[in-house]
Formats: C-alpha cells, structure tokens, sequence
C-alpha cells in the first residue's frame, strides 16, 4: 500500500534538497518537472506552482490551511496527539519509536494531519489537512483518530467538513491498527452522510493506497490539483504486475478525471474560490429550506386559526 | 450440519496421500519417509511396536510443531495451495447456497463471489475471496485478487442483505485487491472505499472470517463487520509482507522479517483486541482435514449470529461503530 512512497521518494529527495540548497532564504527553486530555475519571490507569489509548466509543489498542511481560509479563523484541534509504538515495530535499520521521534524533530509537526475548524468566506467548515512530509503522510492510529474526530466535530457542529489527502497509504509500522483506521474514518463519514453533511475530498498530490481506497473516494464532491499522482496501487507496483511500462500520466489527476473517478480538477490559485462556491450552494440550500419550514408552520397555523372545525375543538 | 463433498475440492480430501511439502515439515517428512519404509520393509509386521511408536512420535511432532508456529511459517500455511477455499467452507457449511453473479455495471469477477444460502433456517448472504483449486482454475479466479466489479457485487449483495433482513457472513481469503491498470481505471479504489461506508451503517448482523490470507484493503473490503474471527492458522496484514519488505527493507526477500516485524498471525492478532475470536483448526492444517476445519468453523459462526441476533439493527449498528470507533494506539503528548 505505501509502495508509492518508493515511486515519491526519489523526487521527495530531490525536491527537498533543492529547497534546502536555496533555504533559508530560497533565492531560487528548480523545478523537478520542466527543470526550470524559478525566483524564489516568484515561486512564493504563485503559491509554489511552476510558472513554466505548472507544476505543483506539494504544499506542507499549514500552507495549504493558510492558503484555504479566511485569515486567522482556523482553530486547531488535538495538536497534542502523538503516535506509539504498538508493536515494538524494527525494520532493517530503523527502530519505528525513534523514527516517530526524528521526523518530530525535523517537521516541526506531531503527526502527518492537521485538523480543526475555521471559516471560508466567512462560512463555518471543519478540516483535515495532510502532510506528505511526516513519514510521506501515512495513515496510522493518529491520522485515523484525529480525522475520524474531526468528521465529528463536523457532525457535532452540524458544519461542511474539507479533508485535503496527501499520503502514501496505511502505515506498515502500525500494521493492522493502520489498516482498522480505513474502517474507522469511514464510519464516521458514513454517519456524517446519514446526517446530511457536505463533504468535499481534495485530492494533492499524492494520494495513494489506503487513504485512496477510505476517506478520499468517499467524498460528496472530490476535486484534485493538477498533475497530482493518485492511485490505489502506486504505477511501479502495476508495471511489476502487468509486466509492462504503462504510458505517460497513467494513475495522474487527469487520468481519473478521465474515467469518471472525481469531479474537478482545480488549479491552486482557485482552489479557495472553488470551495467558497461549494460551501455557498450549500449555505443557500439550507438557508431557503429554513425559510420554507417557517413559512410551511405559518400556513399551517393560519389555516388551524382559520378553520372552524379547530375553533370548533 | 455438515454436508457432503463439494463439487470441487482440495485434493486432499480426494483421498491423496498427505504430503508434508513446507520447509518446516521437514522433520515431519524425515519421519514419515522412516515409518513408509518401515511399513515397505515390514509387510510382514515384524515390529509392529516400533511403528506404533514411529506414528505417536509423528503425531506429537505435529502438534507441537503447529502449536509452535513462526509468524512466516504461519503465512506458509495460510497460503498452502491445497488451504480449503471458500466454496469447501460454503458446501459444507451451509445450505442450497445459489452463487449470484454480476455487478451490474461492468462485469462478474470470479475472484470474489457470494450469493443466498441457508444456514440454521435462515435465509444469509454469503460473500468470499475464491482463491481456486489448481493451476487453471485459480488464474480464472484471479489468485483471489478481486477487480472493482467483485466488490461492486458485493457492494450489491451487501444492499440486499440489509433491504431483506439476511445476516452477512463474509469469508476473507486474499492477497489483495488487483493492482491493475484496468482496476485503477475502474476505480478499485472507490470500490473499496464504499464497502466501507455501506458495511458501517449495515442494519444487519454481519461476520467476517479470515479463513487464508488476509491482505491489506482487498480483504478489508469485505470485512468491516460485528464480528471478526481468524481461522488458527491464518494471516491479516496491512501490506503483504513482500510488499512491506521491499518498502522497508528495500528488499523483498526479506518478506519473512516483515511479517514477524507487522505480527500478522491470527495470535498475534488476537493479542491487539482486533479480532473477536480464534476458530480452532484441524492439527497440521484446515487442509489436512478440511470436513474437521468446516465444522469448527461451523460452530463459531452459530455462536456467533445467535449472540448478535439479540441486539436490534439500531443498537448493532452503533455498536459496530463504538467497536471501530475504538481501535487505535495514541497518547497525548501534553
């Protein structure tokens, strides 16, 4: 399932690497897609997207919430949320406990997830924003608990929810408690459909694996950036399957886009307007069915005030 | 009650010779080379002790063998190309069962098959990974890979297990969903996701049984249910372990640390609180006495149904969720 973070890997590496090579005041990016150079200012202007080839950068869950909502309205919910280590899990040279440990140290971040609650257009939303960067997004108990809390705060709140995948799959140093998490966050948004809730899923790159086959596909509405790898199995596995190459941007946005599997895909730049359209038809619908309650109890009473027979009783 | 032969079965319950054919059998194999020659030698029953001994000694290096399974040794048995598949379990566990086929969008996928049985007087839905039996049969079933189409049927019979009211019992015996182009064309993904969701909210009591391999979301895609029992000798993982093995090893050699290192065995399963119970198997293996490992089974699912046929839907499916709801290692770091 996380094989796809092996197909990223290479490019995480050198994507990361060059950032750094330009860090800390990125004087310049290269563009791992078209190779070219792109002023630092610039790449920060268009929301690191390529102005050659738009090309997406992946995005780290904080830029993504800054880049979504209304300035100052996102309110963080159980930041504190920290995995262990179930099964005393030790591959070839990593010990998962001190694994969990380094990649807190060199994100910043506690977990691959950010949820919480803000507002678009001044409308209310509950949100999950992943991050490829902690161990390549990967969904484990944390990222399965704090999304499946988040789907309740949305239910709770009577609120949209927003989850924006970016992920690489369940999390093998978890084992079975990362695959129960698909189960788990399904669930929740089952109950959050029953409830009548919008969902959107968004789709960044990448998406793959476990976070593909739960939450992600379960979206009421499912919108992608461009060019973002989006897949079930990741395309090395499929060739090793299929024993053959398969052609340019198979398993791509466009790809699914193509064969009916999400609605939209959405350049960065409009993303927020997008979302503001969707939460707007939303907002309106209840807003006109509250209007036609009100006006439906009037009736009602004025016909029982009027008619003799209820006079009469 | 356990009926007869099923129309196909493992050959060993042909009547062929139990082989020991996994490499940690061999001094089981040692053994039993020693008691068939003695048996050639000895037509005559010269030692008629010693051969008695030869057999108790076997017996008990068995039990004691399989009582004592590695995790990998375990994934050898649960891989076992004469393992009962699904249809032993289905012919022998339940009645009239009639196969439905279709997904009514696309196609029918051998690989994952259900329909209408009878089990105790009761009208159920069945749903399974068909792995197949021998060479030809299993590249028809597809090595028990299921394609979008097998969990869009089941998505199907799932609806229609709640719309009527028929329990669901769905036997788990995968390596994995399909990784195909076609599949990620069809959306193996979205197939998946909405078993999820639809089992979540099932109104009706729901057992799942890993009866072989359980493999990552092709198997959870027919598992979320009130219930989920492992055959003894079993597996259940996130990520097969070749693939978690080339991934974190770089190396898929190393399939054999990566499933100690992921502890998919039925036990070790059983150990997380994930699994509700263990089904007993026959000594040696569900293929050394397939008629034997129906019969457990048989008895855990009766169990089983009769205690989540007490609960109302509305309080089964909340109760499903809680026990979902509930699954996860975390703490707080403040």
């Amino acid at each position: 399932m996380e094989s796809v973070i092996e197909d990223f890997k290479k490019t995480v590496i050198s994507e990361g690497a060059r950032q750094l090579r330009t860090s800390p005041k990125n004087i310049v990016v290269k563009c791992p897609e078209c190779k070219e150079i792109i002023l630092g200012r610039e790449y920060r202007k268009s929301l690191k997207v390529c102005s050659h080839c738009q090309y997406h950068f992946r995005l780290t869950a904080r830029e993504r919430i800054e880049l979504l909502v209304d300035p100052l309205s996102f309110v963080e919910i159980d930041k504190d949320l920290v995995s262990v280590d179930p099964l005393g899990f030790v591959s070839q040279n990593q010990v998962y406990a001190e694994k969990l440990a380094q990649e807190q140290k060199k994100t910043g971040m506690k977990s691959a997830v950010v949820t919480g609650h803000a507002t678009i257009e001044g409308i209310p939303l509950a949100l999950g924003i992943m991050d490829f960067q902690f161990i390549g997004g990967s969904m484990g108990s944390v990222v399965g608990e704090k999304l499946t809390r988040v789907i309740e705060l949305a239910l709770h709140k009577h609120i949209p929810l927003l989850i924006a995948s970016a992920s690489g799959g369940a999390r093998m140093q978890e084992g079975l408690y990362s695959l129960m998490q698909m189960a788990k966050t399904s669930a929740a948004l089952a109950k959050l459909s029953e409830a009548g809730l919008p969902y959107f899923s968004l789709l960044t790159n990448p998406t793959a694996g476990g976070v593909t086959a739960s939450f992600s596909m379960l979206g009421d509405v499912i919108l992608a950036e461009p060019g973002g790898l989006i897949c079930f199995a990741g395309p090395r596995v499929i060739e090793q399957f299929m024993h053959e190459r398969l052609p340019e941007g198979t398993a791509s946005a466009e790809f699914l886009l193509e064969h009916g599997m999400i609605d939209l895909i959405v350049q960065r730049h409009a993303l927020r307007g997008k979302l503001a359209q969707l939460l707007l038809f939303h907002q309106a619908q209840s807003q006109s069915m509250v209007e036609t309650t009100i006006l439906h109890t009037q009736n009602t009473q004025k016909k029982r005030s009027q008619s003799p027979s209820s006079s009469a009783a | 009650m356990v009926s007869e032969q099923p129309k196909q079965s493992s050959q060993y319950a042909k009547g062929k010779a139990m082989e020991y054919d996994l490499e940690f059998e061999q001094p089981l194999r040692d053994l039993a080379k020693e008691i068939h020659i003695m048996q050639q030698e000895c037509g005559k029953l010269e030692n008629p002790t010693r051969m008695q001994e030869a057999k108790e000694e076997l017996h008990t290096l068995q039990q004691e063998i399989y009582a004592n399974l590695t995790t990998w040794q375990t994934v050898q048995v649960a891989r076992h190309k004469e393992r009962p598949r699904a249809t032993d379990y289905i012919h022998r566990i339940f009645e009239n069962f009639l196969e439905l086929h279709g997904d009514r969008s696309f196609g029918d996928d051998p690989a994952l098959i259900g329909g209408m049985a009878t089990f105790n007087n009761e009208t159920v839905i069945i749903l399974g990974h068909q792995k197949g039996y021998g060479a030809k049969d299993q590249q028809y079933r597809n090595f028990g890979m299921p394609h979008p189409e097998g969990y869009r049927k089941a998505y199907r019979l799932m609806q229609m297990a709640g719309k009527f009211h028929f329990p669901l019992i769905c036997l788990i015996d995968t390596p994995g969903a399909f990784p195909g182009l076609g599949d990620e064309e069809r959306g193996q993904a979205e197939a998946i996701a909405s078993n999820l969701a639809l089992m979540a909210r099932l109104p009706v009591p729901i057992i799942a049984v890993v009866i072989g391999e359980g493999g990552s979301g092709g198997a959870l895609g027919i598992s979320v249910a009130d219930r989920l029992l492992m055959l003894a000798h079993s597996v259940y993982t996130v990520a097969a372990p070749e693939a978690a093995a080339s991934i974190l090893w770089r190396d898929n050699a190393f399939a054999p640390q990566a499933a100690e290192a992921m502890r998919i065995s039925a036990s070790e399963v059983f150990a997380t609180g994930i699994v509700d119970d263990l089904v007993p198997e026959p000594v040696g293996g569900a293929h050394r006495n397939p008629v034997l490992a129906a019969s457990h089974l048989q008895i855990a699912l009766e169990e089983h149904l009769s205690s989540l046929k007490k609960y109302p839907p509305e309080q089964l499916v909340e109760k499903r969720y809680q026990k979902f709801r509930n699954i996860g290692c975390f703490e707080n770091s403040r």
